[in-house]
This record gives structure tokens, sequence and C-alpha cells, in this order.
């Protein structure tokens, strides 16, 4: 709490919300400041913040703002450790990378743009790091559906077997 | 110089023209050296299949002759979509699916989902639930160390030592069928305790075990530590520099050889990490050699601590008696209306877990296992994130291959330690 405290401090405008639940504490921070608070964690004396342990995407759809990205801190100086959660919008899913704060966070990005379609403004590499490069959507979107196969029975087993793709001569 | 049609393909790209087919040369600027366009370096694609990438990692070489000039990883080929998948099941049917994340610390990946949900839940665990978890999370990282030091050496050309790794892993494979009826899948581990207490005879068993591998850990020891080839090959190879490391969030043995004391069991013991004594392996400059030593050294530790757990080990339950999420034992469903209605409940609807978001961390073989729980409050999880470490350690392919020969890369990828499994889900 204390941490979050010295965060909200600095930045009484960024931080929009201090959440403890469970013994972890999380900062919800505006996406604009985003950059700027997590440098000034990583250098700050008393912080010093210089492990991103995880960087994860959520899904709240239908709910607005839609997407959440939660970045978890770790100081291994102080062995202490935040959660920061960064909300954008399902019409415009950008978030500001912080690549150039944490090159560790490249991997994590990718995979949330992967799959969620979350953009992150200024990332020196964005592809799709999981799912092939020509596919279409993003998977772990709420609305993206889980998809499966028909089981076939002796009502319906003509209908399916038709359906199903077949060795070519 | 021929380059696979596949990847490379920027998100704006994507946007504006789905589907995009063909790779032009084109679009691996940035990513390769401007020789690779007049033809003076070579592109070279190492994998998929290929026996030294430990799975099935494709890397795209750029070669000066056989010097390395960059490194790009390219992964996803293993990806299973297990985070999505567990979303669409309950809690405790979802478990089994974590065992197939990282396929050399199965009880691992299920001891860190259960910590999850067991914080959310505030669900207590038994004195020796918790020891028999440090026991078998123990066991679980020598059989993984066993693994990678096989297929390590056996990259670098011994293949003697991939023998005998895999002989004292089937030793430990056996302990763990004997507990779990399963070789590797066993989801020992479940939210609330374990799934049953040892059989009997398991404690001998793993006593003849603990007596019997310390004299092979030496052999190990004695055909590699002072082995001239050995040492050729791996001193020097493949350093990773301790503020690097850190920046790139490598964690695990590859960050502690490159100087950096963490250990998430000692930073921030859980499952009573605590009351063992052991010690943190560091290494100081960062090679292959180094990060071979320090699992050497962990492996050694590791038995100590299941020494410690063994002869400390309480009696007592070995699963929480909250009936509310731990379903209750066969015996009572004959006499017990109540437990019938836990039974049926339990295995039809599943737990309703509190709406909430908690990230819980394991010291897996590999580095920080970490899992990232989104509760709404129904039996189903919403949202399931594992922080894998072989996904994040392998950014360190990419970043600090560069300069060294193809030969020492099958080394460094060995030394890194990467299970694709874990590293695509």
């Amino acid at each position: 709490m204390a941490i979050a405290n010295t965060i909200r401090e600095q930045f009484p405008q960024a931080v929009m919300e201090i959440i403890e639940f469970r013994g972890d504490v999380t900062v919800v921070i505006d996406r604009a400041a985003l950059v700027e608070v997590a440098a000034f964690c990583r250098d700050a004396d008393g912080l010093r913040f210089n492990l991103l342990s995880d960087l994860c995407g959520i899904d709240y759809w239908p709910e607005e703002p839609r997407f959440a990205v939660s970045y978890v801190l770790y100081s291994l100086p102080f062995n202490h450790t935040i959660r920061f959660k960064v909300y954008a919008p399902g019409k415009d899913p950008v978030m500001p990378t912080i690549t150039g704060v944490y090159p560790g966070a490249n991997y994590h990005e990718r995979e949330v743009w992967d799959m969620f379609g979350v953009k992150f403004d200024g990332h020196p590499d964005l592809r799709r790091i999981l799912m092939p490069y020509d596919w279409i959507g993003h998977p772990q979107r709420k609305d993206y559906p889980l998809g499966y196969e028909e089981v076939q029975f002796s009502f319906n087993h003509e209908r399916i077997q038709a359906q199903k793709p077949q060795p070519k001569e | 110089m021929t380059v696979s049609r596949y990847d490379l393909v920027h998100a704006s790209q994507v946007d504006t023209d789905q589907g995009a087919a063909a790779l032009e040369l084109e679009q691996l600027r940035g990513h390769v050296s401007e020789q690779a366009f007049t033809g003076e370096t070579m592109l070279l694609n190492m994998g998929p299949q290929h026996p030294s990438t430990h799975g099935v990692l494709r890397l795209l070489l750029e070669l000066d002759g056989e010097t390395i000039v960059s490194c790009i990883p390219d992964i996803g080929f293993l990806h299973t979509g297990i985070e999505k998948n567990m979303e669409a099941k309950t809690y405790e049917k979802a478990l089994v699916m974590t065992d197939r994340i990282d396929y050399l610390n199965n009880l691992g990946n299920n001891l860190v989902y259960c910590m999850a949900i067991e914080k959310l839940c505030e669900l207590d665990v038994p004195e020796r639930a918790l020891y028999i978890r440090v026991i078998i999370a123990e066991l679980q990282r020598l059989n993984s160390h066993l693994v990678w030091l096989g297929t390590h050496v056996l990259d670098l050309g011994a293949t003697s030592v991939f023998l005998y790794c895999m002989r004292e892993r089937e030793h430990i494979l056996d302990l763990f069928e004997t507990v779990s009826g399963q070789r590797m899948m066993g989801t020992y581990i479940r939210p609330g305790g374990i799934w049953r207490d040892f059989p009997d005879g398991f404690e001998r068993e793993l006593r003849n075990f603990l007596d019997y591998f310390p004299s092979k850990l030496d052999d190990y020891e004695r055909l590699l530590s002072e082995n001239p080839i050995w040492k050729d090959r791996t001193q020097g190879i493949g350093i990773i520099p301790a503020e690097d490391a850190v920046r790139w969030g490598i964690t695990g043995p590859s960050l502690r050889a490159s100087g950096v004391n963490f250990d998430i069991r000692k930073a921030m013991p859980y499952s009573g990490y605590d009351r063992f004594e052991f010690e943190v392996p560091t290494g100081t400059k960062g090679d292959v050699y180094e990060r071979y030593q320090v699992r050497m050294r962990e492996m050694r530790e590791s038995l100590s601590i299941i020494h410690q757990a063994l002869d400390a080990l309480p009696g007592g339950p070995v699963r929480s008696d909250n009936r509310k999420f731990v379903p209750p034992p066969r015996s009572e469903l004959g006499t017990s209306m109540e437990a019938v209605i836990h039974h049926f409940k339990l295995w039809t609807e599943g737990f309703k877990v509190p709406a909430g978001e908690v990230y819980v961390r394991v010291e897996s073989p590999r580095g920080e296992l970490g899992v990232m729980l989104v509760s709404d409050g129904s039996a189903k999880p919403y949202r399931v994130h594992f922080r894998a470490p072989s996904f994040v350690n392998m950014q360190a392919l990419g970043a600090f291959t560069k300069g060294y020969m193809v030969a020492d890369l099958v080394g460094i990828i060995g030394s890194i330690d990467i299970v694709l499994g874990d590293c695509d889900r």
C-alpha cells in the first residue's frame, strides 16, 4: 500500500484507483501516463522495480472499457511487488509500449496483440507470435468462439460425413 | 537465397491486407543487417524440425560464414490454446490441462494453479499436504534437470550421459506413477491439498532413490566438469550479463548463473519452503558452463530439501475438509446425505470462486512460473494466464547469441533450458 501511495503522490493525475485484494496491491493507471509511471517505478530510490514479471491481457467484453492489460513488476533489491492495470476501450485498443523501459516486454506485448488485438504503439516488432501469421481474428477475445466438432450419430452421420475434408485422388 | 514465406508479417500489414501471402525479402528489413540484402550474409532456417531445438522451434539465422549476425526465434508451433480452453471448463476440470503446459514440470504447473485458486478462495491446505507438495515439486525439478542435462549434453556430442540421465529419470517417473497413477500427467496436486496420501511403501522407495542418486550425480560431474572437450564447448560461450538478464526478464537458473541471487523459494517462500535449509547456487560470468554448474548444484540442494521434508513429514489429512471446495471421501457417500449433495454439486456445477484477480508465482525448474487468475464469481475461470518461464527466456536467444558460431548456438539453446510446450502453451 505504501508503494502505491508513493506512486499516487508522484502522479496524482495518472493513478485512477488503488485496489487491495488478498494482499496484492493493484494500481489502475491512465494509459497515457503508463510509460512515465513505469520508468519512475524502475528508477526511483526505494522502488527499483527492475524486473517485469508478467504482462497479460484481459478481455471484459461486453463491458466497457473492454480491454485491460496487467503488468506485474518485481523489485530484486527490495523484494516487493506491485501490479499495474491499464484499461483500453474496445473501439480504440491501443496501449503505449513499455519495451523502452523493460525490453523483456517485447514477447509479452506481441502475445497480447496476437491474442486480444490490443496494439502497442511504438513496439519495435509487433507481429503475431503464437498463431500462424495469416490467422484471422484474435482467439482469446471473449466474442471469439471456442469451436468444436459435432459428434457423429446415426441420424446425422451422412450430413457430417459429407462436410468432412476428404483426401483427394 | 531462399526464405520461407512463413511469418514476419507486421501487425499493420495484417490489418490492411488480411492473410498477406508470399514473404518478400523486404519484410525482413530491420530484423537482419543490410548485408543480407546484398547477399553478403546468408539466411538459414534452423528448425522447426531440428533435433537440437528441444521441440518445435524455428530459428531464422543470418550468418556471416559460420558466425551468427542475427537470430530471430519463431515460436508457436506447439500452441494448443490451453488458456482459452480453460475458460470453458470448471476450475477443477481445467486443472487437468495445466499438466500439459510444461511437460517436464507437470506437477509444478498443478501447484501454481492450485495455489492461485486457494488464494482466491482463502482455502487452507493441511500441513502434511504442504510437505508432500514440496517433495513432489523438488522431484519434478530433478526430473526436469535430468532431461535438460541429458539433451543438452547429447547436443554437444556426449551420448552416454544422455542414457544415464534417462535411466535415473525413469526412477523418478516410477515414483510419480506410484503416487498419482501416471508417469507424467499426474494431476496429483489439487485445490486444497493433494489427491491422496502416499501409498504404502512409497517412502521406502523414495529413500532408496535418495540414497542411490547422489553417487550418480558424482558420475555425471566426473564425466563432464573437467572434461576438456566439454569445457571448450561451453566456457565463454553464450554470456548473459547480469543487468541485461534482468532487463530481459530472464529468471531461474539462467539468471542465477549470471550472478543474480533470485529464487522465489527464498524471496517469497510458498508451501512452507521457509522451513527448509538450502542454498541458492549462483555463478558469476553467466556462460553456458556456469549455467551447467548452477543446475548441477541445484540438484544436490533439491535432494537435501526432499530429505528434510521427508524427515519432518507431519501426519494428518492431506486435503482440506472444506466441503464447499473439496469433494467428500467416497466412504461418506453411503451414510451422509450432506456428502451426497456436496459430491453432486462439486461434480456437476463445480465450486464458485469469489470474484477477483490474483497473481501467484512459484520457482519452476526453468524460472518464475506465474499464473494470473481472474475470477468473475462463477464456477469457471474468467481468464487464466500462465507466465511461462520458457516464453520469456526465449528472448535471450535473439538477444545474446550474436557473434557466436552456429555450433555454439546449439549449446546456448540447451543451456537456457526451454520447453516448447511451456513456451507456446
